[in-house]
Order: structure tokens, then sequence, then C-alpha cells
């Protein structure tokens, strides 16, 4: 065998060290996020970028909107005179139903039908005029005509107390009521010549209030919308794209995309680029089912994740929401009289008239697998009083392919229930049979469950309900999005209760990894002894060496 | 290591396979830190980080694998990996016992013989069994939204991520011997110059018995 020294060929070892320098770079550009914008944000920027809206019409120069209204029909009439179909479309429409399915009979799941929640409970069937302040009628009753000004007028007042005042005035006839009378009619004309597209006030002036006061209901809908920062909405902020409701909830003759109740939202996950006339009521609609970097990790998420779970970290982030509600609390009386008391956000956390409640700010939602349906219990099903009722659910499982994982709110309550017929129970609260007139259970159960059409046994108790509210709006910018590790974690995961499925962080193995470490500690101990041996006893290595 | 001839420096390990080595070692090292890091381990740059830094690579030592293997098979260096018992009990007594008293290896490395018993078996489950499992079960990892496609649905996350880490401690445990065993040689670091230059000193040519090469001796 012929063996020569050989000088190693420098040339070579700089072309080695060039590929090494080259491979360190790659790997470290894959450690970067890059800077450039990701494809989902620049597809959304094309999709909405004609901002202004024009019409061939200027309200203020019609004849028959310059009159001098005496109610709330004249209005209408007046509108529909040229509109001519639409009432007629907003008659079909769930904002003025109330009803989930108006041709489904048996349920009959809307809030002027079965459905329930643990607020105010139920509207009786429409029985409960104080909820009916928030319907898009003349007045607190659902058999008015439409009155259009509530969602279409810039101006921001209270039209069914004007139209009521306009009469009351002009009933009295005198010259001082008949001036006071003109100058609402004034205010009124000028309400009806100002006609917009629904704008964030409109739609707030009931959805910023569900539940009967600001930010009651959903967590993610407050007044804190009207004027959003872009640090509170992306897409609203008025700092940045200065988006309206209407600017996703898209609308066909009159029904506006994003119901969410006994059905999806949308049951397509489609976006504009499949379909240019698809609702935009998705995320995916205007940002695709893989908007972020080619080859990001995140694009294979978005089959099992929703946008918002990673989106929106927190609800209720500039107004508190209410988080618990406990009408057991209720009808305590201080001094003989009815009482409140303010929490540190300066609402109500006790009412007589309605119980001890909680309110938070910069909540963590809750997270449940969720095809856009929700479940719910009517006044009518049966429940089991053993533990808490769930009064509504997200329908939804691992297994389901239109499934993903969606943040919620999770509303607490206790409510009262019927303890021989083991249904929920639906007092009427307003009005002078009311409970908040009476403070008494037993006549405001009976009264509305008379309305409901349905029986009471007499016999009440109160029980923990919760109910679900899922979380869309409030999307923060991306760099407020969740990191990795606030669910792909062992310790502190926000998807510690889904169960079934194996994520990376959260679902290592224990065993193996004690195992594990046991053989390289096993390892280090056996090679660490074996070196101490050759070491004492000096009988390998540099000791023979010459 | 005692010598009971001269020494003489050999040239052992071919250019590619240094390169091969040393790549292997870096590859596997960051394939380690980020790869715990995912398991939950502990936190070094941040989750998003480490599973990007983890897929490529992974991926890069995939490809990297793939010339190695073609290498491999055209040099018939393949044979180097082929196991035997034959003076396996002598390896193994030598190192519990004889290296403390000074005895010499009972297989000295050649060119044509570069393995020990010893080393043979371990080198064969090392690169063709327990390296390729941590690529296949990466791989299948890295693919987990490509399962319908592939139609491997039946599999389970779980399961692949299971042997993936048992895996990785396993790798994890040779490299502690590993670097320990590289200090055995007549000086502490007479293994790791061999390995970094490609020459390493040897007892004489006498010494090594036929069997050991792996062709027929020419």
């Amino acid at each position: 065998m012929k063996i020569t020294e050989r000088k190693p060929p420098i040339l070579k070892y700089i072309l080695l060290l060039a590929c090494w320098l080259m491979l360190m770079a790659q790997i470290a550009s894959a450690a970067q996020s890059s800077a450039d914008q990701p494809p989902g944000l620049s597809m959304a920027q094309q999709a909405t970028k004609s901002k202004e809206h024009w019409i061939t019409t200027d309200h203020s120069k019609h004849e028959i909107l310059k009159q001098d209204f005496k109610s709330g029909a004249e209005i209408t009439a007046a509108c529909i005179s040229c509109h001519s179909e639409a009432e007629k479309q907003f008659h079909k429409t769930i904002h003025w139903t109330w009803m989930a399915d108006p041709s489904e009979k048996k349920n009959e799941y809307g809030k002027a039908g079965n459905s329930l929640n643990n607020f105010c409970i139920s509207t009786n069937k429409t029985a409960d005029a104080g909820c009916l302040s928030c319907h898009p009628g003349w007045g607190n009753s659902k058999q008015t005509s439409v009155n259009c000004l509530v969602c279409h007028s810039q101006k921001s007042m209270n039209f069914d107390e004007a139209v009521t005042d306009i009469k009351g005035f002009l009933k009295e006839g005198d010259e001082e009521s008949r001036e006071m009378a003109g100058e609402i009619q004034a205010e009124l004309r000028e309400a009806v010549q100002k006609i917009i597209r629904p704008a964030r006030k409109n739609c707030g002036s009931c959805h910023f209030y569900g539940g009967g006061g600001d930010g009651v209901k959903h967590g993610d809908l407050d007044t804190s919308l009207a004027k959003p920062s872009k640090a509170l909405d992306v897409h609203m902020g008025m700092d940045g794209q200065n988006f309206d409701c209407t600017r996703c909830h898209t609308t066909t003759l009159h029904i506006i995309a994003g119901r969410v109740y006994t059905r999806p939202a949308a049951t397509e996950r489609k976006s504009l680029v499949e379909d240019d006339l698809t609702a935009k009521i998705t995320c995916e609609s205007c940002h695709t089912a893989t908007p972020h970097e080619v080859g990001s990790k995140m694009n294979d998420h978005t089959d099992k994740v929703a946008c918002q779970s990673c989106h929106i970290s927190e609800f209720a982030r500039v107004n508190p929401t209410k988080m618990s509600w406990d009408w057991s609390q209720s009808g305590k009386l201080k001094d003989g009289k009815k009482y409140k008391t303010k929490d540190e956000f300066g609402k109500f956390d006790y009412m007589s008239i309605k119980g001890r409640m909680k309110w938070a700010k910069n909540v963590k939602p809750d997270y449940f697998w969720y095809n856009g349906s929700i479940k719910s219990v009517t006044a009518k099903d049966k429940i089991d009083p053993s533990g808490v009722v769930n009064v509504s659910w997200p329908e939804g499982s691992r297994q389901d392919a239109n499934s993903r994982i969606y943040p919620f709110k999770v509303h607490a309550g206790k409510q009262p229930y019927d303890k021989v017929n083991q249904t929920l129970l639906m007092p009427l609260l307003s009005g002078k049979q009311g409970y908040w007139n009476t403070l008494d259970w037993n006549g405001a159960l009976s009264v509305g469950q008379a309305a409901m059409g349905l029986p009471y046994s007499g016999e009440f108790d109160f029980i923990e309900t919760t109910y679900v509210f899922p979380i869309t709006h409030m999307v923060a910018p991306r760099d407020k999005s969740l990191s990795c590790t606030e669910c792909h974690s062992k310790t502190d995961s926000r998807l510690a209760n889904l169960k079934g499925f194996y994520m990376p962080a959260r679902d290592a193995s224990r065993i193996i990894n004690y195992a594990g470490w046991g053989v390289v500690f096993a390892s280090l101990f056996g090679v660490l002894m074996h070196a101490l041996g050759r070491f004492f006893s000096r009988g390998n290595g540099r000791k023979k060496e010459e | 290591m005692a010598t009971n001839g001269t020494m003489k420096n050999i040239y052992l390990y071919a250019r590619f396979e240094r390169l091969w080595h040393w790549l292997q070692t870096f590859l596997i090292i960051i394939l380690l830190l980020t790869g715990l890091e995912v398991n939950g381990v502990f936190t070094l740059f941040d989750f998003e980080t480490a599973v990007e830094v983890h897929n490529f690579v992974g991926l890069t030592w995939l490809i990297a694998f793939a010339f190695f293997v073609f290498w491999i098979f055209t040099t018939g260096e393949w044979r180097q990996y082929i196991p035997t018992t034959r003076k396996m009990f002598s390896v193994v007594r030598y190192y519990m016992y004889g290296i403390f008293r000074g005895e010499p290896h009972p297989v000295a490395k050649r060119k044509e013989a570069k393995h020990n018993p010893l080393q043979r078996i371990v080198y064969l489950i090392l690169a063709a069994i327990l390296l390729p499992v941590q690529m296949v079960t990466g791989f299948l990892y890295w693919g987990y939204n490509s399962w319908g496609e592939w139609g491997v649905t039946w599999l389970s996350l779980q399961a692949v991520a299971l042997v993936h880490t048992a895996g990785a401690f396993a790798i994890l445990s040779f490299i502690v011997v590993h670097v320990y065993m590289i200090t055995t040689g007549h000086t502490i670091l007479a293994h790791t110059r061999a390995m970094i230059s490609g020459w390493e000193e040897v007892a004489d040519e006498a010494s090594v018995g036929d069997w050991e090469y792996k062709t027929k001796a020419a």
C-alpha cells in the first residue's frame, strides 16, 4: 500500500467554507420570518381597493321627503313609494321576524319564538315590550310598519320618541305645541333626507347594546366599535381601513350576511378569487384559506383552526363585558327600597331587579370545535337539573371536516327553572306585571310562561347555565396575534380542554421524555465512570506515548 | 494505545466522508436543540423559529443523506458496515477491562477495515435503522397536512411523534457515548484529528487480520 503525504488543496477548502456559510445563511433565513407582506393581506387589499360608494339620487331633493311627517307610518309610506319592494323584502328577514327559520314550527328557534338565553332570558314571544325597543318597526310593537330610518338615516335620534311627541303636541293643538311639533318635524325631515347605507352607528344602535346595555352580551361588539382604533379592530379602525359593518356583512334583498343561529353564517369556505359574488362574511372571503407567507406553518393550521382563534387574543379590550349573571341574588332591598352597586368599571355588579353580575375586560376566549351552528335549549326542552345546563353550545367536533377550533365568550348564568316540568322558565321582566316592577318571581313566571303558551307548575328554583357567543370582531393587528406557545405548551395551553388529538409541545409523552433522559443520563454516567477508570488506572492514553 | 510495532500514518477518511460526518454532526445538533424545544423541554429560540429551523434542517439532512447513500454504495464502503461477531468479545473485553490495563486494541484500523466489530454493529444500526427512522418519522410529521393525499390517514401523529422523540433521545445518547469513545485513541484527540484531516496514526499492517478487510486482501 502506497501512502504519500499530501498538502490539503486550499482552494477546495475555501469552496467548502463558502458552501458551509451559504447553508448557515439558509438556516438563519429559515429562522427569520420574512418582512414581506403575506399574500392573504395583499389579496384582501386588492379586494377592498375601491372604498367610495356612490348613488344616483339625492334624497334631500325628493318632494315626498319634504313633508311635515305626522307619524312613522307616513315616513315608511314615503320610502316605499319609490322603494316599492323594500318593506316586503325586509319583512322576510330575521331582523324583522326575530325567528331563525319561520318555516320551522316545531322548536321555533328565535328570540320571538322559544329561544332563550341567560341574560334577560326571553322576550316572552315579544310580549315583553321592553325588548321591542330594538325591533326595527315604529314603536314597541311588531305590528307596525318598518322603520327604515334606524338603519338608513345618518342622523342619530330616537325616532319612536320623536313621532310620539309630534302626535302628542299636535293633539294638544295650541300654538306653542304646534311650534314644538314643527321643530321635531324639522329634525325628522332632516333625518329622512339624509339617507345612507347603514353605518357603524346604525347597526350599533342595537347590536352594541345586546342584552340591554353597552357590551352586555357579545364581548366583541360594543360602543368601542363606533369609533374604533386600528389596535382594537384592524379592519374597522378609523386610523386604518375604517370599514363599516356592511363591508363584511354584505346584503342580498335586505338579508344581511353573518347571522349565526341554528345555521352557519356561511356554508362554504370560498374566497372572492373563487367566486366574485360570494358574501364577504368570512375572513377567507378576502384573505383566502392560505393567507400567510408561502411555506409558512400557519397556512397548515387553517383547516382546523379558525383565523379568529389566533387573531383575536382577547375580547372586550376597551369596554368591559358581562361574564356572569346570577338571578337568584335578585330581590334584595336596602331600607325597603331597590338598590344597585357599581364595580371597578363603573358597571352595575348588583341590582335588586337583576341580581349579581360580573364584568370583565381583556378576556381570553374559551375554545371549542365549531362548524358554524349553535345548538340551544328552547323554552320547551327538558333539562337535566343535576348539573350546569348548557343553554347554547357550539356544534362541531374534531372529526367533523367543517369544524374548526374557534374562540367563544362563555357567559355563566343562574336562572329560574321549573322543578316539576324540568324546563327553564321565562319570566316577564318589564311592564306592570313584570319582575322588575314586582320583584315577585312566582307572578312574573306565571305571566311570562302564559305569554309563551307554556305551562308553569308553580315550583321553581335557580339553576346554573352557560351561553356562548362566537368571537369574531375586534381582530387585532397581526403583531398582536397569538404566539405559538399560547397553545403549544405543556403547562398553560389555551387549548388544554380540547382532547383527542396530538399537539406538539402540549402532548409530548411524559414517559418517553423521562425514559429518554434516563438513557441519556445513564450514558453520561457510564462514560464518566469509564473515564475515571482510565484516569486512575493510567492504563490507557498518554502514559505510554513516546 | 500501546503498540506492538511501529506506528504508521494512513489516510483513513475520504474528503466526502469527513464532510458528511461534520455536516451531519452540525445538522443533528441543530435538530436536537430545535426538536427538544418543539417537544416542550426548554425555550431556546422561540417556538416558531424552532419549528421553521427544524423543518428546514430536517429536509436538508434528508437530501444530504441521499448523497451519502449514493456514496456508500458506489464506493463499496457499505461493506465496512457488515456486522460480524468475530473478535466482538475481545473488543468488548478490551473496553471493559483491557483499556484500564494499557492493553493494545484487539482490532487495528486499516483503510479497508476502519470499523472494529463493535463499531460495525453500532454504525449499521445508526445509519441503516435509527437515522432512517428519524428521517421517515420526521418527514411524516412535517407532511402531516398532506396525509390525506398520501393515503396514510391511518397513521397517528401521536405515534409518529413518539417514535421520533424516542429516536432523538437514542441519537443524543449515541452522541454522548460517541464523543467519549473518540477520546480512547492513542491520544485523546487522535481520532478527532483523523476525522478532520483524514489521516490517522495506526499500528502497522501486520496486526490486521485478513478477515477484517472489506474486500479480499489485494
